[in-house]
């Protein structure tokens, strides 16, 4: 239980990983803003191939990429299945009863797929493979800073984020340990029906949200014991700082959009 | 030269400010000199915690007078920059250890408090590295604190004071949820502060041997001192310390089970060296006389 990692970080040196979470904010977002700019084959097939230089960058395992495709393959059959038989056309390849498949169908079912891998593998590879939730959090806080004018209270969400981080460990051990006792006590979490598992639930729920209210009102006194009284006038320890490969990262990830937008004009077949 | 850090007279102090007639403290009247190193020994419910919760402001007493480090806690007009002033300069560690480290990773959860005094970067990380040296846990500045051994992530919350450069700590039974072990690495690490660095230390607690160690002992019983003194002092008097639910440390209650049932044996042992000692001693006379 104590080996539980945060996250789907996976530690490793590469390019990427050594970007600022700040820019690697910005650039997923690029990133995201460029698979909906794509409308022909040439286009597609630029970004396809952009995700796998992606993944061969970052130097995470394929095995560990998939994973995070794997919840979406229903997602996926789905939209391509509609694409597949609801897109009208000109070349019709096939027809029986009321189903007709288009040329143009098949397209735009192979763009749709394309386009949410991209999506998930992008975010992904940006965010969530390469950057510790820490540094995302701290690097959204430097982001939506501006927002403070508003009085967006940024600094305490963020405050939020690290301290949920923070517990997710040791709520989790609590739990385990809460389940072995109860179990001690003959408790079955195994057998029976949906409710009846459910209801097994409770006597693990109730002792975990004392201790939790017991633990937070703890914690916030030696917060305040520790001189915390909201982000105003507080320092950081480690300032980060830009560097030239992460305006290097932003100056490709532009060329690229840009590399986009150009291929539109020349592609050929069905365009989106 | 000694100099007053906390005068406390006749300190009354409740949980429920609507209903006086159940006071925890009752009267508590005591100084501690600046670099002191003092254990407060009481049962649960005494009062001790209590207590030590007044001498940085989460508490308010209802009646008395209070100063500690120069700030009168019993002013009317004190202001919350006071109080802030105040815990810069009296720090404290609690008796769990998972729930007062605030960060991820050890090093960010040191720095939390200069950063929140609003210390610039550099001296931050300076003075990171100095507190994580001194408590011994600089080879985990990287780690996440879950991973840590209960006694680790009380020297890492001890860090996390250091780093503010307090002139007085008060452990609130940091050691009662330790093991052996990091009970151990816990009062060693506060008594070099205290050694080394002159460092006030008020440990609050209920394990003999561990107020055995410090120069004085305060035991608190009902809300009220009991008794105040030198470890010696306050061990001589078994039966005093029983009325208040306490023991003697076991060395001590040997050697007076001994006397007790006759055997004859000279000084008041306080660790169990100088119990083997007396004990040796006693053994040598009896086998040459």
């Amino acid at each position: 239980m104590k080996n539980i990692s945060l996250g789907q970080y996976y530690p490793a040196r590469s390019p990427i990983h050594q970007l600022d979470a700040r820019m690697k904010v910005i650039l997923a977002i690029l990133y995201i803003v460029c698979t909906f700019l794509c409308k022909n084959v040439l286009c597609f097939a630029a970004i396809a191939l952009s995700s796998i230089l992606l993944i061969l960058i970052s130097r995470i395992p394929l095995r560990t990429v998939f994973r995070a495709i794997r919840p979406i393959i229903f997602i996926m059959i789905f939209t391509a299945t509609i694409n597949l038989f609801f897109t009208k056309g000109e070349t019709l390849l096939f027809s029986w009863w009321k189903l007709q498949i288009y040329m143009e169908g098949i397209y735009s079912a192979v763009f749709m797929v394309v386009r949410i891998i991209v999506l998930i593998l992008g975010t992904s590879i940006f965010l969530t493979y390469t950057t510790t939730p820490i540094a995302l959090t701290d690097a959204l806080e430097s982001l939506l800073s501006p927002l403070r004018v508003i009085r967006l209270p940024v600094h305490e969400f963020a405050m939020m984020m690290t301290i949920a981080l923070r517990f997710i460990p040791t709520l989790t051990e609590e739990t385990s340990k809460i389940m072995n006792a109860q179990k001690a006590r003959g408790v079955d979490f195994s057998e029976g029906g949906l409710i009846r598992r459910a209801k097994s639930l409770i006597p693990i729920l109730i002792p975990l949200f004392v201790s939790s209210f017991r633990r937070a009102d703890e914690l916030a006194t030696a917060m305040e014991c520790r001189c915390y009284r909201g982000g105003k006038g507080r320092t950081k320890m480690t300032v980060p700082h830009l560097h030239v490969r992460d305006f290097a990262a932003l100056v490709l990830m532009i060329a690229f959009g840009a590399g986009i937008v150009m291929l539109n004009r020349y592609g050929f077949g069905y365009t989106v | 030269m000694s100099e007053l850090f906390i005068h406390a007279k006749d300190l009354w102090c409740s949980y429920d400010e609507d209903d006086l007639r159940v006071p925890v403290l009752r009267g508590i009247t005591l100084d501690i000199d600046r670099g002191e190193y003092v254990a407060i020994l009481g049962h649960n419910g005494s009062g001790k915690s209590t207590f030590a919760k007044l001498l940085n402001g989460i508490l308010e007493p209802y009646a008395g007078e209070l100063t500690v480090a120069g700030v009168d806690l019993t002013s009317p007009d004190l202001s919350d920059d006071d109080i802030y002033a105040l815990r810069r300069e009296v720090g404290m560690v609690f008796q769990n250890p998972d729930n007062q480290l605030v960060a991820t990773i050890v090093e960010e959860d040191v720095a939390f408090g200069p950063e929140n005094l609003g210390v610039p970067s550099e001296e931050i990380r300076r003075r990171v590295d100095e507190a994580l040296a001194t408590v011994g846990m600089s080879e985990y500045a990287r780690h996440e604190p879950h991973r840590l051994s209960g006694g680790q992530k009380q020297r890492v919350a001890i860090a996390g004071l250091i780093a503010m450069q307090p002139s007085c700590m008060i452990f609130d039974e940091s050691t009662a949820m330790l093991d052996p072990v990091g009970r151990r690495e816990v009062i060693e690490t506060f008594e070099k502060l205290n050694r080394e660095q002159g460092i006030t230390v008020l440990t609050i607690t209920h394990y003999m041997n561990e107020a055995a160690r410090a120069d004085r002992v305060i035991v608190i019983d009902d809300g009220k001192i009991l008794a105040d003194g030198t470890p010696r002092e306050i061990f001589a008097d078994p039966d005093k310390l029983k009325r208040a639910a306490l023991d003697v440390p076991q060395c001590t209650s040997l050697v007076h089970g001994l006397r007790a049932e006759g055997v004859v044996l000279d000084g008041e042992p306080i660790t169990p060296e100088e119990c083997a000692d007396i004990i040796c001693r006693a053994l040598k006379e009896k086998t040459n006389g």
